[in-house]
């Protein structure tokens, strides 16, 4: 599990997350949601100790991240895999050079071996015989991929998800999605995605923490969602005219009208 | 505010050196930097620095010869002179401020690079020391191989002295040689090969510093990718009086 503990953070003046208490459960993917501006990426930055925080600690099964020296930290990083909303691939390497780069720096597995497990991850987010190509030359959607095969090449515990869906069409943003899901439930890992994207909440959303203003405003498990009378849930996931008038008629249709 | 920039800029680049001094994570991954960089240094930089010595050597030894003219001093000092002046301080000096241009700009531009695209963070989560693996293999190529660069340079300003005196026939093949030949001190060798080492240390870490730690968009990269051209060229300059204060 990782568990924050009052964590803020601010940059100079700037207060940008205020106490947040929450927690990330294995085998669950965990969603962090909100409105841009809410404060996710810091969170997320914060759990995977890309920014140090103002107050506060992170801790991956009771060990506390920030008390740790860089060693240690780095110890808890190789077992961290990570998508970004950019995807931060190698441009100047192949699919494959970017699959294999934390095996390369980090195993002492032989060639035979890395090339396996190359191939398995590739052939696992579909992209078997795209090897030679460079990031440059495969569609938005593939490069996610290529970027889920790096983040698990190395077999993480725990794999952190910023805006995985974020430009991609909704038939490949399902994909992804599923993707990501399939793999938390497989491995039994410590999913944590931070997304705005409401098909992501309701497909494959398991332990959902909502952010607004810097502030944890209300979590819960994925069926709470549409049960919750929580105003503040409300108007962020019914923020579309469309869903807005579907709960409607669903309420309507529940109670009899 | 100027002067705690300047002091909070020294420490970060202290604190960057010395993140940078670690045991690599994978021996063979660091050597095949190495090895990728000083490719990109010696021979991608190989051409510009013949060239540019080759005219100097050249500009040198005809200027010598023209303020030579009709007076006393025997002809035979263009051939001494040139080959000093490049080996103390055409070779090293001019040779460094053009890679400052050519290879601290583009070490800026790509670690500045990687830092927009979040290449840098996405190594620091799988576990990599971004100081050591993106710094330390830029720094150790550029000393091994400015030093070499700069030695051809010295070679190739005699060499171009050479062709610009004696093929136009300023001055003889013998009285070139034995100039060449004269009064020569190990010692400026020695001075050549300290100041180029020091200058290739000055040159990739502040390039490198200023790529690492470059905030914003592709505007703070080209203002981080400038000023890593102008501090490394002022400190080259300062470094170079200094050198020569000390060791002459």
């Amino acid at each position: 599990m990782i568990r924050t503990d009052t964590l803020h953070k601010s940059f100079g003046d700037n207060h940008v997350l205020k106490g947040i208490d929450t927690e990330f459960y294995e085998g669950q993917c965990n969603l962090i949601i909100g409105r841009s501006g809410a404060g996710k990426t810091v969170l997320l930055k914060l759990l995977v100790g890309l920014f140090e925080p103002t107050e506060g600690q992170v801790y991956y099964d009771d060990v506390s991240f920030f008390d740790l020296s860089a060693k240690e930290k780095r110890a808890i990083r190789m077992k961290v895999g990570m998508l970004f909303q950019g995807n931060a691939l190698f441009d100047s390497m192949t699919v494959e050079e970017n699959v294999r780069f934390p095996l390369d720096m980090f195993t002492k597995m032989t060639a035979k071996e890395k090339q396996m497990r190359v191939d398995w991850c590739l052939e696992r987010v579909s992209l078997e015989g795209s090897n030679p190509k460079y990031p440059s030359e495969v569609s938005g959607g593939m490069q996610k991929r290529v970027g889920i095969a790096r983040a698990i090449v190395q077999k993480p515990r725990y794999l952190f998800c910023d805006e995985p869906n974020s430009g991609l069409d909704p038939r490949t943003a399902i994909v992804i999605d599923e993707l990501i899901k399939d793999i938390t439930r497989e491995d039994e890992i410590i999913t944590v995605i931070n997304t705005h994207d409401m098909n992501s909440v309701m497909g494959i959303g398991d332990n959902i923490a909502l952010l607004k203003g810097g502030h944890l405003v209300w979590r819960g498990q994925k069926e709470e969602v549409l049960r919750s009378e929580e105003e503040v849930l409300q108007e962020f996931i019914f923020a579309s005219p469309f869903l807005k008038r579907l709960r409607e008629d669903a309420l309507k249709v529940r109670d009899g009208a | 505010m100027i002067i705690t920039n300047f002091l909070s800029g020294i420490g970060r680049y202290v604190l960057l050196l010395r993140s940078a001094i670690a045991k690599p994570e994978k021996f063979s991954m660091y050597y095949k930097e190495t090895i990728r960089q000083m490719d990109s240094i010696g021979v991608g930089s190989a051409f510009i620095v013949v060239m540019i010595s080759l005219f100097i050597g050249a500009v040198t030894a005809v200027q010598f010869a023209d303020q030579l003219g009709d007076s006393f001093v025997p002809n035979y000092y263009i051939g001494y002179i040139v080959r000093d002046i490049a080996i103390i301080e055409m070779a090293p000096t001019i040779t460094c401020l053009v890679l400052a241009g050519k290879v601290g700009s583009n070490m800026a531009a790509e670690i500045g690079g990687m830092r927009q695209k979040e290449h840098i963070d996405a190594m620091e989560i799988m576990g990599v020391n971004t100081a050591a693996y993106l710094v330390m293999p830029k720094i150790i190529a550029a000393v091994v191989m400015i030093p070499m660069l700069v030695a051809i340079a010295a070679f190739i300003s005699v060499i171009g002295g050479y062709a610009a005196v004696v093929f136009p026939g300023i001055i003889s093949h013998a009285e070139y040689e034995l100039g060449v030949r004269s009064f020569f001190q190990e010692r400026y060798v020695f001075i050549m090969f300290v100041k180029a080492a020091v200058f290739a240390f000055l040159l990739t870490s502040v390039s490198c510093y200023q790529g690492y730690f470059v905030k914003g968009g592709s505007i703070e990269l080209g203002e981080a990718s400038t000023r890593s051209v102008v501090l490394s060229m002022v400190l080259i300059l300062l470094f170079d009086y200094l050198i020569a204060v000390l060791l002459t």
